[in-house]
């Protein structure tokens, strides 16, 4: 509790970078990583020896070290491999505000699609046995075939369509919306026109409830970004991204995508802590938010999260998507305006840079007067957030 | 014993991680033997599912292994429509059971095809020799 307060309006991103997003880029994790840290950088005007802090996701593979190795920071003060999400760039954050050192990378860079690495394809069964995020899922869930992060959500969605009453067709404008959004950014491999909600609605289930539109295609792509104070970032050339707060949370019996043994898989707890906390800190209302990126790695999740975050009440969150009226450019909340990981494909951290592009005025979908921007991350796992202001 | 076990082609086994979670050894022994044991706290009673080596409600490491009825409800389920893996032709449908004494399991269904799964649903474990070596709990509808 006290660590978030003391990092409210303390520290800014000011550099982005990301590499292309494709099905194959056909280079190393480790070379996209270094591209996207050196151009985040340059971005940021900021010199490579003043970058005195590295932070990374766990489930990323590219050490710190070697990573520092290849892009030429010479002593580094900060290092930390987060837990899920984005929680990295919470961490460094914090360090920054906490004066552990001054100027943070965060970097992640994944070949989702072209190594299956941590993917939501149902397909890659065998790769999936390789990978060791989850270890219950080798006890308890392999056997049965529960092999991948698409049927433990499944399992999840099921219930909540039961328990609300609601079917996936109530959830069809989320996947639609987030085409139409992928469709205007040039960045996106998967869209080049959007789908309609009926093309949404009635496309075929994969892991039944949930359709393959529901389910963020995997992607190869880096992204980078920087972090300083704000005292800082008023001589660099980009406008700030002031960070108002930044929160963590998890919660009891948690597990990624498969907390079964708590009392409702309908909600996401961590989510409402970490957003409760957000504002709390931040001092604002969510009616003051005006754009948001959420976690949709499914897109039931975005539902959850309008819920969690007390955007609607329980249940409500497809009826809250409907028509797309209110989370489109010119509703009450646009969200997920580079279209998320539906659009952009699975790549934690690239939802915060969209965020940060509203701040600046530069995103493919910019909302007017985006002064304030909530960002959340994380959605069936632990989750983590921020709240950026201009 | 497992030679010809290829977890590229038949079910995969459960890894046993005894370091992570040292309890859920008991457990597939259990299933062996035709038993569902769960892990209850011996202190306050608190049911332990997943497997753990402390009780999160009184901090207890003493633990005993009860026999669940085997009777339970589907909580959920899901099902592949591709398939995951070659040992789970499509369509595969996995369940998530909550049992009658509280803790939920996942498992698959016998004797029923995927378009006649409910939630809600009454079910009663069976046990099913996946390989010469190797037995699963399953679930049926209860009769
Ligand atoms: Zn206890």
């Amino acid at each position: 509790m006290t660590t978030t307060r003391t990092v409210k309006d303390k520290t800014a991103i000011v550099g982005v970078a990301v590499s292309e997003f494709s099905r194959d880029s056909g280079r190393t994790e480790y070379s996209l990583a270094a591209q996207v840290v050196r151009d985040a950088v340059v971005d940021s005007g900021l010199s490579f020896d003043e970058i005195d802090g590295i932070v990374k996701d766990i489930s990323d593979g590219i050490d710190p070290m070697y990573l520092q190795k290849a892009v030429g920071i010479e002593h580094a003060q900060f290092a930390s491999d987060s837990h899920w999400g984005t929680s990295a760039i919470v961490s460094g954050i914090t360090a920054v505000a906490a004066g552990i050192c001054k100027n943070v990378v965060y970097y992640r860079s994944v070949n989702g699609a072209s190594k299956r690495r941590a993917g939501n394809d149902f397909r890659a069964a065998k790769e999936m046995q390789d990978e060791s995020l989850d270890l219950l899922r080798y006890d308890f869930y392999s056997p049965f075939g529960l092999l991948t992060p698409s049927g433990m959500a499944a399992l999840c969605a099921r219930r909540y369509l039961h328990r609300y009453g609601v079917d996936m067709s109530d959830l069809a404008w989320i996947p639609a919306v987030a085409s139409e959004y992928a469709a205007a950014n040039p960045r996106s491999a998967f869209f080049e026109k959007p789908m309609s909600f009926e093309e949404c609605a009635d496309s075929p289930a994969e892991v039944d409830p949930l359709r393959a539109v529901d389910c963020a295609p995997d992607v190869d792509g880096a992204v980078a970004l920087v972090i300083t104070s704000a005292e800082r970032a008023k001589d660099l050339p980009h406008p700030p991204a002031i960070v108002m707060a930044a929160a963590q949370a998890t919660s009891t019996e948690g597990e990624l995508f498969s907390s079964f043994n708590r009392p409702d898989i309908t909600g996401l707890p961590e989510m409402k802590l970490m957003g409760d906390e957000l504002f709390r800190v931040a001092g604002v209302q969510r009616s003051d938010v005006k754009a948001a990126q959420f976690d949709d790695r499914f897109s039931f999740l975005v539902a959850m999260q309008l819920e969690e975050l007390g955007y609607c009440e329980r249940g409500d969150g497809g009826a809250f998507c409907a028509k797309g009226e209110r989370i489109r450019r010119d509703g009450d909340l646009p969200l997920n305006t580079n279209g998320g990981f539906l659009g952009e494909g699975f790549l934690y951290g690239a939802n915060v840079i969209e965020a940060v592009r509203q701040i600046r005025g530069t995103s493919s979908s910019q909302v007017e007067n985006a002064d304030l921007v909530l960002v959340a991350s994380g959605a069936g796992g632990p989750a983590d957030g921020l709240l950026l202001r201009r | 014993m497992t030679s010809s076990y290829d977890p590229t082609r038949d079910v995969p086994r459960p890894a046993r991680w005894e370091v992570l979670y040292r309890s859920s050894g008991p457990f597939w022994d259990g299933v062996a033997s035709g038993k569902l044991l769960l892990q209850r706290c011996a202190s306050c009673a608190r049911w332990l599912t997943p497997p753990r080596p402390m009780c999160p409600g009184c901090q207890s490491r003493e633990h005993e292994w009860v026999q669940s009825t085997g009777r339970g409800t589907v909580h959920s389920f899901a099902t592949y429509r591709h398939a995951p893996h070659p040992a789970f032709p499509a369509p595969h449908s996995v369940v998530l059971v909550e049992l009658e004494e509280g803790p939920r399991l996942v498992s698959s269904l016998v004797g029923i095809a995927p378009e006649n799964i409910a939630v809600g649903q009454a079910v009663e474990v069976v046990f099913t020799h996946a390989a010469d070596d190797f037995t699963l709990f399953q679930f049926k509808p209860a009769a």
